[in-house]
């Protein structure tokens, strides 16, 4: 794999760019704000991803002290429980991962590791970001209209999400539409970027074989994202004007509260496809980004290459297409027809191989490695924890029968939280290490990221695991109270308590993480410009933090994969991707 | 070291409390045994998984952590090992496969035999419709629905008449006896789930779906809602009694029958 590549080098034709005078900013305003900057907009979008963010994790705060201690907070009713659960979804899911993944890693990483200046459309770039920050505001302004923002759940399944016996039906579902349309436009004037620029934006050598996992995941989630969200879009317009205007796309005829509904004729069912049709596949545009990033933590704290580099790669882009084939697993117990659970509950067990090879070629990676246990490392080893447990619990739900009883309970809840909830935070986590001293030239404090790494791995895994159980045993999910059920035990209640207590800590424990954020900006240890001896070319920038252009007056090339790390013979344990090879003698 | 530990830990964790944990599922009392079958059967399988990849890991970490002057092997990849591992994760994938299949079959598969009711949910409760003498359901649509015809039975159809309507009362079903139950909503999505049935199954506006089980065991079982259905979602309780045939039929003989519970309504527009 350290082949000289010469040939290649002269069959490639990438279009240079000069690093022209004409686009650098003028001002502080065209540089730091209405910045056309990758790495600038990088920031951004993450600054705002994160802050969104922590209100959902303050939302989480507030369900759990109502399942904990039911009727301890006097606010907390059904109504707002369904809205706090409501918003804490919908920004976990969208404005929290998909956001940082895509619009954080993705406009950071993508044009560095690929040797480019910048992403191939900067100007639709910066307006991207600036349509997700509205998109955001627009989400936030629900809670401050009438009647609050909607408690329809995430799925915001019709007929009950646009009507009165829901809360938030007055505005909140209203906005929470438009706020999804806003979104989805300014993520596909990002994500046009990031596929063109992966396509046509490498340097010289750079092939598509070569490129890290990272910008594979990203890639892959992208063409993912791009495929998917107009589903999505095509949805939220219908029920918005059946919320609006009184079409009946998704609306029966229906008796609500003992009076008939001007609405009929509409298929609640075709919402369910729509949405899923998109929302499967936004489990992998979250969870592909992070397969990427953990296979580029563990191969470079490991300092070994990736085991199975090319298989890695097809399994990412096999997950991908078969991601678009298995959305009905979210509707085996909708009433859709019952001989579609036989294809779905197939083609979802069959996604568990290669992601399954993925797995093993982590661990894989590990063997006889010289593993560092720093704190992106410690993170990627709690996200493959994680993953495989949600992954295997993923097998009871898909597995159409066993789904039967377990779906709509907490069960499912454990599940995904676990394999895309706290997997891919965990994912961000070690990334965020691992990346900072690049971004800021500083290293955050390694014990503040090993006290927040402890407690936040193991509460995370002590408050979602026995949770599966409390599921198995029948409690439903978005359930405002438990109430008395006659085959739960008591002793549920000290759980819950339990959980709660734990969540409580985790989410402190996220403070921590922010002021270490904050805190290594001024006071971080000068991290120099490749503190963790990596090959890919983002570490190998003349300054760091990268200027804009990134690379000075020559861009790099590349002349390896990204994983030579100790290759027998080298002096170091790395050979960065734009070293050349030694030329052979005779 | 302590990393190592803490791995390992993890799994003897999760293994000790599914062993002596207090929460497990409640005794079935339907037909589906089969479902828990396939559930024990995935647990064992994935359980085994999970140890080995965390155990693995644990080891790893624990033998080739970083030492002063150690340095990774160099090793891209072994097409024979990724062939083998995909080989034995795809066995092991047809093993909760097949049989997670084979029960759906029977799942979707009602016997000739069932007998009908039917569920119906509104915000937030719970009704039933049975069967009269004649053995069938009139139509229905929501466009009837009315004070006096709660259901949307639609009065002209003379199946209905006989048809039993139980309201804001448990519905009784009779020992094993195959049910078939046909699910409607008059207004949102709503799911009759029965824990100790193991069954359940979504109830969509303007259609109908079914699910089918056997009851096997004589009580009282509760009925939850599991599909949000606004605010009242976690409050859409009812119950279920699983009696005797002789019960049973008492019990049939002392409900009212849609042209019973609209008779009064005509005397009095007599008058
Ligand atoms: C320690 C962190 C977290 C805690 C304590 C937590 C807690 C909760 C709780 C209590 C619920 C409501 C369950 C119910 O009543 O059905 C919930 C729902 C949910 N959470 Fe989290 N959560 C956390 C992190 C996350 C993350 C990182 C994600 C990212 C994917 C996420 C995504 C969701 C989603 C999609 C729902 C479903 C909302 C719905 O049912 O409409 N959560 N979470
Ligand atoms: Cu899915
Ligand atoms: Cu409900």
């Amino acid at each position: 794999m350290t082949d000289d590549t010469s040939n290649v080098i002269q069959s490639l034709s990438v279009a240079e760019v000069a690093d022209v005078e004409l686009y650098h900013p003028k001002s502080w305003i065209t540089k730091y704000v209405f910045s056309q900057d990758a790495k600038i907009i990088a920031i951004q979008y993450s600054i705002t991803a994160l802050s969104i963010g922590l209100v959902a994790l303050v939302m989480s705060w507030l369900m759990r002290l109502q399942l904990g201690f039911p009727g301890l907070l006097s606010f907390i009713d059904a109504d707002s429980y369904y809205q706090f659960m409501t918003m804490h979804g919908m920004i976990m899911v969208i404005y929290l991962l998909t956001a940082l993944f895509l619009g954080g890693f993705g406009n950071y990483l993508i044009p560095l590791m690929l040797g480019a200046r910048d992403m191939v459309f900067p100007y639709v770039n910066m307006l991207s970001y600036w349509v997700y920050l509205l998109a955001v505001l627009v989400l936030v302004a629900s809670f401050f209209v009438p009647g609050g923002p909607t408690g329809a759940g995430w799925t915001l399944y019709p007929p009950q999400a646009i009507l009165a016996t829901t809360p938030g039906k007055q505005w909140g579902i209203i906005v929470m539409l438009v706020s999804l349309m806003l979104f989805i436009v300014g993520f596909t004037m990002g994500g046009l970027n990031y596929v063109v620029t992966v396509l046509q934006g490498r340097t010289r050598g750079m092939t598509l074989l070569r490129m890290p996992l990272t910008v594979w995941g990203i890639f892959t989630a992208t063409v993912l994202a791009l495929l998917a969200f107009p589903a999505l879009f095509v949805g939220s317009v219908m029920m918005l004007l059946d919320r609006v205007i009184g079409t009946s796309f998704f609306m029966p005829a229906i008796v609500s509260m003992g009076e008939q509904l001007p609405y009929g004729g509409g298929s609640p069912i075709l919402f369910q496809h729509l949405f899923w049709f998109f929302g499967h596949p936004e489990v992998y545009i979250v969870a592909l980004p992070a397969f990427g990033i953990i296979s580029d933590l563990i191969s470079t704290h490991a300092r070994k290459n990736i085991f199975g580099y090319r298989m890695m790669v097809w399994a990412l882009v096999a997950i991908g297409a078969l991601s678009f084939l298995v959305w009905a697993h979210h509707m085996y117990v909708s009433g859709m027809h019952p001989a579609f659970g036989y294809f779905f509950a197939t083609t979802t067990l069959i996604i568990a191989i290669p992601t399954a090879i993925k797995v093993y070629n982590w661990v894989l990676t590990l063997w006889r490695g010289d593993i560092h246990l720093t704190v992106p490392m410690l993170y990627a080893l709690a996200f493959i924890v994680t993953f495989v447990n949600g992954g295997l619990t993923g097998l009871f739900l898909g597995n159409v029968v066993v789904d039967v009883p377990l779906s709509d309970t907490m069960f499912v809840v454990a599940h995904f939280h676990m394999v895309m909830g706290i997997a891919p935070i965990f994912a961000i986590f070690g990334g965020i290490y691992h990346w900072y001293p690049k971004v800021t030239g500083r290293l955050l404090s390694d014990t503040l990221g090993k006290l927040h790494f402890w407690v936040t791995f193991l509460g995370a895994y002590a408050i979602f695991f026995p949770l599966h159980y409390v599921g198995l045993m029948g409690v439903p999910r978005r359930y405002y109270e438990m109430g008395e059920m006659a085959f739960v035990p008591p002793s549920t209640a000290t759980l819950n308590a339990f959980i709660t207590v734990v969540a409580l800590i985790v989410g402190a424990a996220q403070l921590v993480f922010v002021f270490n954020l904050v805190r290594s900006l001024r006071r971080g240890r000068p991290a120099g410009g490749n503190p963790w001896g990596a090959t890919t070319l983002e570490w190998q920038t003349p300054q760091t933090p990268p200027g804009h252009g990134n690379w000075g007056k020559t861009l790099p090339v590349a002349y390896r994969w990204a994983y030579d790390y100790s290759v027998p013979g080298a002096a170091q344990d790395f050979l960065p991707q734009n070293q050349p090879p030694v030329p052979r003698t005779a | 070291m302590r990393t190592a530990v803490a791995l390992a830990l993890i799994v003897l964790g999760s293994v000790v409390f599914h062993l002596l944990s207090p929460w497990w599922w409640t005794p079935i009392a339907s037909n589906w045994a089969y479902i828990d079958d396939t559930i024990l059967i995935t647990f064992w399988i994935t359980g085994v998984v999970f140890a080995a990849v965390v155990l693995f890991m644990a080891y790893c970490v624990f033998r080739f952590r970083h030492r002063e002057g150690s340095r990774a092997a160099y090793q891209p990849e072994s097409t024979r090992l990724e062939w083998w591992l995909s080989i034995g994760t795809g066995i092991g994938v047809a093993a909760m496969l097949a049989p997670g299949l084979v029960v759906w079959h029977q799942f979707v598969t009602v016997p000739d035999d069932a007998v009908t009711v039917e569920v119906v949910g509104q915000q937030w409760q719970w009704s039933y419709r049975l069967p009269g003498a004649d053995g069938r359901l009139g139509a229905s649509h929501v466009a009837y629905v009315s004070p006096d015809n709660p259901l949307g039975i639609d009065p002209k159809d003379p199946h209905g008449q006989d048809d039993v309507i139980v309201q804001g009362e448990p519905l009784h079903l009779e020992l094993g006896k195959p049910v078939k139950i046909l699910l409607r909503s008059l207004d949102v999505v709503h799911d009759f789930y029965v824990p100790e049935f193991r069954a359940k199954m979504d109830m969509i506006p303007g259609t109908v779906t079914y699910y089918w089980f056997t009851p096997t065991r004589v009580g009282t079982f509760e009925v939850l809602c599991a599909e949000l259905c606004g605010t009242g979602h976690s409050h859409m309780r009812g119950s279920v009694v699983v009696e005797l045939e002789s019960e049973h039929r008492t019990w049939l003989l002392q409900q009212k029958s849609f042209a019973q519970l609209r008779a009064p309504v005509r005397a009095d527009a007599g008058n």
